[in-house]
């Protein structure tokens, strides 16, 4: 036997023999909560996983979760309406985050050091015709592409990007950055016939043995009002004024210019007609801007060219040289009211821009096919009434955004991929959502929004450079940082350093945390003091 | 402040640890192999401030010393707690001393060292607000005027917790303990008693002296790194939060740390040689009635039309705190 020291009996024993975890009555859990940008965006992106990469300098790791979901950052980084942003938790606490900013610097960062995707899978031998090449049908290729289909995609007109080209004037999108990211998905093995206008689409997909079609012609013919014109101004509308930008003749619009509607492309004619020259170019809107359907940053660019807004007016006649406006009044309901008083405001065109409607001539004699309010009727898996023909974007029900022909195009192209083998696909079980309360803000440091560089006024009223610039690598860095990570673990260590019972075991480098049991009293302090609200604590089973 | 604060990264120094930082500017709890020098199984509260607040401090001072440390304890639930015979938590050569020798037996410690020509070896003392501010007061204030060469820590949590909430000199005014119970108009523990001593320490004119808490990590952290960088007699005064004798929540610990340094009630600064040399400042100022609240020691400041005239006296005292030590940045003052 071991000799003792004087008065001592037993061995010096550590206190990893007493298991305090069976002091518990409460257990903490790690979590993954759905970060509310993540749940706010229509194409589905899974932002706060890029800006992950994005914070860490990872630029190229980041393009690649980016561009799983959307494949054209570089576009929907400068023309998405960003409802990401609106979502954003940093909202409460300073400002949001600059997610479509950050969006931007990824696509550009892309397209200058020339990343491509990975190669698709290996081929399935299934062929699918998409008929259109806008947002969603460009959306649906790609995704179909990296699944390994053959893919096909008839556009009737002379260029791919649809309303990308023909809707978003080029201040707003270079079409250099457009076209390239169109080319990349070409590069994936997608077939673009241009000028190829389906009419038959039962025909054209048993001559061409398509095994699927995706429908994504959009919605471009554009809604009438009837306007008594008396000795017939010059009266256009808005889509084919933009879509005229794009080719060699530019529109003939005089030197002051009228547009009717308060929607977003109400806002791209009236900023191009400033651009074209006009001295006046004013919009007409029958509501008040609070009522208006056009997102606030445009309009607050197109105030700032110069673009003149007549609230609460209807137009009742079109003259020659002048239009007579009447005023209108909201109702308690808010609808907007005749008063009538007039009012005569010179103009030597009209533009309307009153919304589109989609072109349903496609759509009679598709056996099963069924049309609801204006537009092309789909189960929620995009599937139109007749086996095998999907459709998305403008073309169905929802917000008409480039951002959801995009999501629109991924979903089909999930359930397309599942029911060409003869599956339904289901999407994966949504977490809780991670919201403001969840977090502990206290711990993020107080970073203001950073600002992307504007173009001088004086070329934004004379010439169609593009607008807003790009962040260069340190802002963009910088941004993504000020993200919270909201409900999902970024590895702060917090939970590792704050447990008084050492019962948190840091995994390493990417594999976060786990708890021991063993000794975890269930205190709670790992849980409130989780930044990101990643823990929770569940009650023991006792 | 003694440490770099590291901007605009996503959550700045405040947390534990930071992916992004490089491993030389990452804490010593966020290290996969910090000692844990006050180890797992110990019988602590669950939420127990003191314990966490002894990991921190004793683990940044291993570190810091390249694990050539000994530490004497005083008797108390640091004590109680981490080492009930034969089990100990602790991975440190630790003594126990009695309730008020702690400050002695580590000057002994260190005489012994230097006997030895140990000189790599450093030596820290700890204790309670009880063993430190009252029972070994005599003890500590001689270590402090011999100028011994030993780290004393005090783990303020504002009472005799381990004997069941009694009053000690380090508990606030306005506090209820089983010792000063609220009874007809006295509301708690007096006003005007008690002691502080950190400033008592300071008025030795010892090489450095400071305060901190379990809330704010990287602040304790280099402070007790910087107390490491000194020769002879040094104080930390942390504040650690006792759900048991406070009344609040296991889980509200570092929260309830937090809110006694923003709201001025808990200066967190240091000092050399009996001067302040830096201010931890407050972040968001809040009224002290956010810290009270949550904590049924103070319960009584708020049932049947409460005392708000105490509620005001403690805040005039937060608020002399914070001119004092100019705890407000200009811009957050105006």
């Amino acid at each position: 036997m071991k000799r003792k020291p004087f008065a001592i009996t037993l061995d010096p024993g550590s206190s990893l023999a007493n298991h305090t975890g069976s002091w518990r009555t409460v257990r903490p859990e790690y979590v993954d909560r759905l970060p509310p940008c993540n749940h706010a965006c229509p194409a589905g992106e899974n932002i706060q996983g890029w800006l992950f990469h994005a914070e860490a300098g990872e630029y190229e790791q980041a393009w690649r979760v980016l561009t799983r979901d959307n494949p054209m950052p570089a576009v929907m980084g400068r023309v998405c309406y960003h409802p990401c942003e609106t979502a954003c938790n940093r909202g409460a606490l300073d400002s949001c985050v600059g997610v479509n900013a950050i969006e931007r610097f990824l696509g550009d960062e892309a397209l200058r050091r020339g990343w491509k995707f990975e190669p698709p899978l290996s081929p399935t031998g299934k062929r699918v015709l998409v008929i259109g090449a806008g947002p969603s049908g460009l959306s649906a290729a790609y995704h179909l592409a990296r699944l390994g289909h053959s893919v096909s995609i008839h556009e009737a007109g002379p260029l791919a990007g649809g309303m990308k080209r023909f809707g978003i004037p080029k201040y707003r999108l270079p079409r250099k950055v457009l076209d390239a990211e169109i080319q990349r998905i070409d590069d994936l093995g997608v077939k673009l016939q241009l000028h190829t206008k389906v009419t038959n689409v039962v025909e054209t997909m048993r001559k061409g043995h398509f095994d699927a079609v995706f429908l994504a012609v959009g919605a471009h013919i554009a809604k009438r009002a009837y306007l008594p014109a008396g000795s017939a101004g010059k009266m256009l509308d808005a889509v084919s004024v933009l879509r005229s930008m794009e080719g060699g003749e530019k529109p003939l619009l005089g030197r002051r210019v009228v547009v009717y509607g308060g929607g977003n492309t109400a806002l791209d004619v009236a900023r191009t007609a400033k651009r074209l020259g006009a001295d006046e170019s004013i919009i007409v809107y029958r509501r008040t801007r609070e009522k208006m359907p056009a997102h606030e940053s445009e309009l607050e660019e197109a105030l700032q060219e110069g673009v003149l807004v007549k609230w609460l007016s209807t137009i009742k006649q079109a003259g020659e040289s002048s239009i007579t406006v009447e005023k209108m009044q909201l109702d308690e309901k808010g609808m907007a009211q005749p008063t009538g008083e007039f009012e005569t405001l010179e103009a030597d065109s009209v533009v309307l821009a009153l919304g589109q409607d989609v072109d349903l001539s496609l759509l009679n004699g598709i056996p099963g096919l069924e049309i609801e309010d204006g537009v092309a009727k789909v189960g929620p898996d995009m599937m139109t009434g007749h086996p095998g023909i999907f459709a998305g974007g403008d073309m169905v029900q929802g917000q008409r955004t480039v951002t959801v022909g995009i999501g629109h195009g991924k979903l089909a192209a999930r359930n397309i991929d599942a029911w060409l083998s003869g599956k339904t696909w289901e999407h994966p079980a949504r977490h809780e959502l991670a919201t403001f309360a969840k977090l502990n803000t206290w711990y993020y440091s107080d970073a203001p929004k950073s600002q992307q560089p504007v173009l001088d006024m004086i070329r934004r009223q004379s010439t169609f450079e593009e607008v807003v610039g790009s962040f260069d690598q340190e802002t963009a860095q910088f941004e993504a940082r000020r993200c919270l990570s909201c409900g999902n673990c970024f590895e702060c260590d917090n939970c590792y350093g704050v447990c008084p019972d050492n019962a948190v075991i840091k995994l390493g480098p990417g594999r976060r945390y786990e708890f021991n049991y063993d000794y975890c009293k269930g205190c709670g302090l790992c849980v409130s003091e989780c930044p990101c609200g990643a823990i929770r604590t569940v009650p023991e089973e006792i | 402040m003694t440490y770099q604060p590291i901007r605009f990264y996503q959550t700045g120094t405040f947390t534990v640890g930071n992916r992004l930082l490089n491993e030389e500017q990452r804490s010593v709890q966020a290290n996969m192999r910090r000692t844990n020098s006050l180890n797992s199984g110990h019988r602590a509260c669950q939420g127990c401030g003191e314990a966490l607040g002894a990991r921190y401090a004793i683990d940044a001072a291993m570190e810091a010393t390249h694990r050539q440390l000994v530490a004497a304890n005083a008797t108390g639930c640091l004590e109680v707690f981490s080492t009930p015979y034969p089990e100990t938590s602790w991975q440190i050569p630790w003594i126990h001393s009695l309730f008020g020798n702690a400050a002695a037996v580590a000057t002994g410690i260190a005489a012994a060292m230097r006997v030895k020509g140990r000189h790599d070896v450093r030596v820290v003392a700890q204790g309670g607000d009880g063993g430190t501010t009252d029972i070994g007061f005599g003890c500590l204030s001689g270590m402090f005027e011999r100028n011994d060469d030993v780290l004393y820590i005090c783990y303020d949590n504002e009472a005799y917790m381990n004997t069941g909430v009694q009053r000690s000199s380090a508990t606030p005014p306005a506090a209820r303990t089983n010792t000063t119970m609220p009874v007809g108009d006295t509301a708690g523990n007096a006003f005007g008693q008690g002691k502080n001593v950190p400033r008592i320490a300071m008025a030795h004119e010892i090489p450095y002296v400071a305060t901190a808490t379990v809330a704010e990590l990287r602040d304790l952290e280099a402070k007790v790194r910087r107390a490491m960088e000194f020769h002879g007699a040094r104080y930390i005064h942390i504040l650690v939060p006792c759900p048991l004798g406070w009344g609040h929540g296991s889980a509200e610990t570092i929260r309830m740390a937090r809110l006694a340094k923003e709201t001025g009630l808990f200066p967190v600064f240091e000092a050399e040689h009996g001067e302040v040399t830096s201010v931890s400042k407050i972040k968001r100022r809040m009224p002290v009635e956010e810290y009270l609240r949550p904590q049924t020691r103070f319960a009584h400041l708020f049932k049947d039309g409460g005392r708000p005239d105490v509620v005001a006296r403690l805040q005039s005292m937060a608020d002399r705190n914070i001119s004092r030590y100019g705890l407000l940045d200009e811009e957050a003052s105006s």
